[in-house]
């Protein structure tokens, strides 16, 4: 099977996070930045679990600036074939990136395109279901299982308060949850041939935006913690009660 | 015209459903113009909508499980049917899987989480909480068409009205490209991301069989039980329950957290909730710094002392 797995550079979930030029940007000034968990743990090792078992290709693709390329090259030393970088600014819109990703996949004919269930940072939840639709592909969201057999993928996703299982025949669009598959940490060797490996560099194409960032805030502070003794649990269910309001 | 779609899982209505009915009512209110309300399939009861602000209420019939793309159809020919300048869902499991197909077929700028009204005086923007819960953006949509799913548990249904009739959508569903062949919910609690309130515990219970404490704590106040990563992972707790960063993220209007260390990854499932109580033997837990009402104590002595409390006070309320 021909399969893309789709991975997004996010900042580090301990990140402390600030603002830019009048809050209208980001802060990446010392930001640690890493390979999206949900795309690398659960996406990227069950496209290569199934390589491992039935043969083909696994590709990845990553929409942004050649700084990318260290969480591209993690990718890679993780067991990746080749990757596509599409050649973007840092912070382009999640349909700026949900059409890149569309325009390679039409080209590269993949019969599973991978996503993980959101990214850390702007938890949009978006990207998938966009290229989804631009591909006319099914798409499953959540899931935390899949089998394939032949053409055709049974897998289970979360829902509120439990799970569903469903069947689905390729070409079609995933996002991955927890359970999917169990995190690999590269080993020497994979680094070292990540090194050799295609990173191949394509132009955008054009795009109109349609959502922009007007600017950030920081939540409001959270006041302090009010301690209570440990022997006068009336007196919490009583602040819940008529301060809090919430019992 | 502004267009509420109200998923409606196993043919039923949920709170998130009367969340974004009510979304949409204030926001039409707001820029003077009217909700219709869609549910997709079989539902029970979908006229009660009409309390919540729906002027009308639409039914596609036909598509009784769920596939994103005959969704996203079906909401897109309703849409451009009504006229609707904006698109509301909410953004549960449903949610999440159709906004991004919404936005593209009706080349519309999308916003997901929202939590608060549109704000109109320049322009169409909208605010939602990004990194986790520790910073909050404002977008612009400068698209003519806006679709926006609403965080839960942000806009308390409101009744504004009374039931309305439901009316046939007429539109085509197309044949669905999945099977469903199996859904497991559990059944007679409220499922976390819905949860008001939420009783959690982690490894400092110490062993599987130490949790009827707190099945005890979540009876008495109608609470829905979670967990954290670890006990999730060596399976004394059900992996459904597991909130935080790669488990489930919530926003109660309490969570009360029991023996859990309050580790980032943790907080950033957690830290939207309105009210944060923590209790833990160790002063020093990062979780203290989140929350609103710390206890240090032996969580074996203090829940049941809690248990004990709430006892004596619903008894008395």
């Amino acid at each position: 099977m021909k399969l893309l797995v789709c991975v997004s550079k996010t900042p580090d979930t301990t990140t402390k996070i600030s603002f830019a030029n009048n809050d209208t940007e980001f802060n990446t000034q010392g930001v640690q930045y890493i390979m999206n968990p949900y795309d690398e743990w659960y996406a990227l090792v069950r496209a290569l679990e199934l390589k491992e078992a039935a043969g083909g290709t696994v590709t990845t693709i990553n929409v942004g600036p050649a700084a990318n390329d260290t969480v591209i090259r993690k990718g890679l030393a993780i067991g990746a074939d080749d990757a596509i970088r599409v050649d973007a600014p840092e912070n382009c819109s999640t349909y700026y990136v949900a059409k890149q990703i569309a325009e390679q996949a039409k080209a590269g004919g993949y019969d599973v395109v991978f996503f993980g269930k959101e990214t850390i940072d702007y938890n949009g939840a978006q990207i998938g279901a966009m290229v989804a639709e631009m591909l006319d592909m099914p798409f499953i969201s959540y899931a935390t299982k899949m089998d394939v057999a032949g053409n055709t993928a049974t897998i289970s996703r979360d829902i509120e308060g439990g799970q569903e299982v469903v069947e689905v025949d390729t070409p079609f669009a995933i996002s991955a949850a927890k359970g999917l598959a169990e995190q690999r940490i590269p080993n020497m060797r994979g680094i070292m041939m990540a090194k050799r490996k295609p990173l191949n560099v394509v132009p955008p194409v054009d795009v109109t935006e349609k959502v922009s960032v007007a600017s950030y805030a920081l939540p409001p502070a959270k006041k302090e913690c009010h301690y209570i003794d440990a022997e006068d649990m009336d007196k919490l269910v009583e602040l819940l009660h008529s301060e809090a309001k919430v019992i | 015209m502004i267009l509420v779609y109200t998923s409606s899982p196993e043919g039923q209505l949920k709170k998130s459903a009367f969340e974004a009915v009510t979304y949409g009512y204030k926001a039409a209110q707001a820029m003077g113009t009217e909700v219709v309300a869609l549910t997709i399939g079989n539902v029970d009861n979908a006229g009660v909508l009409g309390q919540y602000g729906a002027s009308k209420v639409l039914n596609a019939a036909g598509a009784d499980s769920f596939d994103s793309g005959v969704h996203a159809a079906v909401i897109a020919k309703v849409a451009e049917q009504v006229g609707a300048s904006v698109v509301v869902m909410p953004d549960d499991s449903t949610g999440k899987s159709l906004l991004g197909r919404v936005a593209v077929r009706l080349d519309a700028g999308a916003v997901s989480g929202v939590k608060s009204l549109p704000d109109t005086s320049a322009g169409f923007a909208v605010k939602k909480n990004v990194f986790s819960g520790k910073a909050i953006v404002d977008f612009n949509i400068s698209s003519d068409k806006k679709v926006l799913s609403i965080a839960g548990n942000t806009f308390p249904p409101e009744v504004v009205g009374g039931d309305v009739a439901v009316e046939a959508a007429g539109v085509d569903v197309p044949a669905s490209r999945v099977r469903v062949k199996e859904v497991n919910t559990v059944k007679g609690t409220v499922p976390l991301p819905e949860a008001e309130l939420v009783v959690s515990a982690g490894r400092g219970m110490k062993d599987p069989g130490n949790w009827g404490i707190i099945d005890e704590l979540a009876g008495h106040l109608g609470a829905t039980t979670a967990c954290s990563r670890p006990v999730a992972d060596v399976g004394w707790r059900p992996h459904h329950e597991h909130v935080g960063q790669t488990g489930v993220a919530i926003r109660p209007n309490l969570y009360i957290a029991i023996g859990i260390s309050g580790a980032i990854q943790h907080l950033a499932g957690v830290n939207q909730s309105k009210t944060i109580v923590v209790i833990n033997k160790d002063p020093e837990a990062p979780f203290f710094k989140a929350a609103d009402y710390g206890i240090v104590g032996d969580l074996f002595e203090v829940v049941p002392r809690l248990n004990e409390a709430i006892k004596k006070f619903k008894a008395a309320n």
